[in-house]
């Protein structure tokens, strides 16, 4: 008997009875997805729905998107646990579609209640680029109003560039070496700004070079650029009072390949030791390649392009580069028409503009982290461009 | 009448152009990519000229004996090999012109002058990096941090050279780089704009008439 009470003492206190009243361990059901919407896709062709829905389930492990039209309900997409939209463009415009979104968590599928039924259709007007349209307007009106100025004679200031200061000086140069000048107008095609520009230029440079009397090289990349710049410098020539003095094949295609354009450049620059050389227009890689070779056979060389990362070779390789917009200014600098140097005019003030619009946007935007301010967060959305 | 009517088509198709970038119905979309399309017939017609102007530059300067005329012959033949060999067999994968004369020739040829690139950058680099300047000894510094960064060695020098490389590149390089892109971007808009209007007659082959 003793021992017993010895062991039953040694076990301690017996554990209380279990009782009815503790709490069962919690059972998370996974819930149906909210919020979900759809609508018609804005500022687009038509024939498509965008679908959005809430994450606020976190058991969910995929989404399924199910889709009702005149075929029926059918099952369109399964969405990763992330991914909480869905972009149908499988749809026919004013046809009404309602959806169904489903929260998946292994063998548990839980189903949203369907959308009111929508259809997609074309719209005629993008909203979201009425910021470009408003700058576009702002900018023409600039455009026509120092047009107007110049056409009444006022002197219109425009700063000295040096490149294209140096532009009779290299063509003087070369007739004084009795050596040929090549004019390359870059690689891009007649539909790129660039080339137009270059070729504006090409017909100041050619109408000096038929006043000079020296010889003009301009080799070319692309067949419709070729027969522009072809034309440009034959009426140069016709313009100077020289049509005698054009030679039909100082203008020639040489081939459309990018690198064995520039191969052929080289061995032109190499072989006829030009005095001057021009690479005005669309450069790419073969950039460096061009105006390493004219520094190295001692030609004076300038260089423009609206390609930021071409520039720094040209500011290498070049003794005088225009950089981005100076290329677009060359034509009116160089011709000094009042029209074209109206519309210099306004690219200023256009630039102007900008400046402002920057550091107006930027100090709303610094403001509107201050909680009192947050409404100027909106601000921001109005600068993206889509 | 010569300039007035490619004038003309210059700005109705100018401003339906503009008002179409706005539009994204399907019939903007279509007229958009339906002149896309002409575009690409125009080309392939013009690469009659621009082919003619390679036949007639090359034998004028054979027929002359021109510096360089020996690489006339060279240009010739292959145009005229490629040619015969394009028109008897196709341009398909297989064809002989892809496995005799493009993939074994010309591609080759096109990486080599791509390599020399990197030995005239060299070259331009030392030209570029000389301090005369304090200028050219503020890119010669910016530069050195740059590429110091841009390796191993920089990080073990101190750990952190890339960062400041990275800094210098995405703050004062990208708002020189905005700067510029602003100017081009307006220059084009202008420049477009004096096309459409008729201002710059240029294209056109330098005439008012």
């Amino acid at each position: 008997m003793i021992p017993f009470l010895i062991l039953l003492l040694a076990a301690g206190p017996a554990a209380p009875p279990a009782t009815d009243t503790a709490a069962p361990p919690p059972v998370q059901r996974l819930a149906a997805p909210a919020g979900v919407k759809a609508f018609d896709t804005p500022n687009d062709q038509g024939k498509s729905i965008t679908l959005r829905w809430s994450a606020g389930d976190a058991l969910a492990q995929a989404w399924l998107v199910e889709r009702t039209g005149p075929e029926g309900p059918k099952v369109i997409s399964t969405n990763a646990a992330g991914d909480i939209g869905y972009l149908d463009e499988d749809v026919k415009d004013r046809i009404l579609y309602a959806y169904r979104i489903a929260a998946v968590a292994g063998a548990d599928t839980v189903w949203s209640g369907p959308t009111p039924a929508v259809s997609s259709s074309p719209q005629v007007f993008n909203t979201a680029r009425m910021n470009i349209l408003i700058a576009m307007v702002v900018f023409f009106m600039l455009v026509v109003y120092y047009i107007e100025t110049a056409k009444k004679g006022k002197n219109l200031f425009v700063r000295r560039i040096a490149g294209l200061d140096a532009v009779e000086e290299a063509v003087g140069r070369a007739t004084e070496m009795g050596k040929p000048i090549i004019y390359v107008p870059g690689l891009g095609s007649v539909a790129d700004l660039a080339t137009i520009a270059s070729l504006n230029i090409l017909g100041e440079v050619a109408k000096k070079v038929a006043q000079y009397d020296s010889a003009l090289l301009v080799p070319n990349r692309d067949p419709i650029v070729y027969t522009v710049a072809r034309e440009m410098v034959k009426e140069s020539y016709a313009k100077a009072g020289r049509p005698d003095a054009f030679k039909q094949d100082s203008v020639f295609f040489v081939t459309d390949q990018q690198f064995a354009f520039a191969a052929a450049v080289d061995g032109l620059m190499v072989r006829e030791k030009p005095a001057t050389n021009f690479f005005l227009g669309m450069f790419w890689a073969e950039s460096l390649i061009l105006a390493e070779t004219g520094a190295q056979t001692g030609a004076i060389q300038i260089a423009g392009t609206d390609q930021v990362f071409q520039l720094p070779f040209f500011i290498t390789a070049c003794d005088y580069t225009l950089i981005g917009e100076e290329l677009y200014a060359a034509s009116a600098y160089l011709s000094r028409e009042p029209l074209l140097l109206g519309s210099l005019k306004a690219q200023d003030y256009g630039k102007l503009l900008i400046l402002v619009v920057v550091v107006v946007g930027s100090v709303l935007l610094l403001l509107s982290k201050v909680p009192a301010f947050s409404v100027f967060s909106h601000i921001a959305g109005f600068f993206n461009i889509n | 009448m010569k300039r007035n009517v490619p004038l003309a088509i210059c700005l109705g198709f100018g401003i339906v152009m503009m008002v179409q970038f706005f539009v994204p119905h399907p019939i903007s979309v279509g007229f958009y990519d339906l002149t896309t399309k002409w575009v690409r017939i125009v080309s392939a017609f013009a690469l009659v000229l621009g082919v003619g102007s390679f036949l007639m530059y090359h034998t004028e300067k054979l027929r002359r004996r021109r510096t360089g005329w020996l690489y006339s012959i060279v240009a010739l033949v292959a145009a005229a090999v490629s040619t015969v060999v394009g028109l008897a067999w196709g341009v398909k994968q297989t064809s002989p012109l892809q496995n005799y004369i493009f993939t074994p020739l010309l591609v080759p040829l096109n990486a080599s002058m791509f390599a020399i690139l990197a030995f005239y950058m060299a070259s331009a680099a030392y030209r570029a990096f000389r301090a005369r300047t304090k200028e050219s000894a503020l890119l010669l510094i910016a530069a050195f941090i740059v590429m110091l960064g841009m390796v191993p060695l920089g990080a073990a020098i101190w750990h952190r050279l890339p960062d400041l490389a990275e800094w210098i590149l995405s703050v004062p390089n990208m708002a020189a780089k905005r700067a510029i892109t602003f100017g081009v971007a307006l220059g084009g808009i202008a420049t477009a704009l004096k096309v459409i209007l008729g201002i710059e007659r240029g294209w056109l082959g330098g005439g008012k008439q």
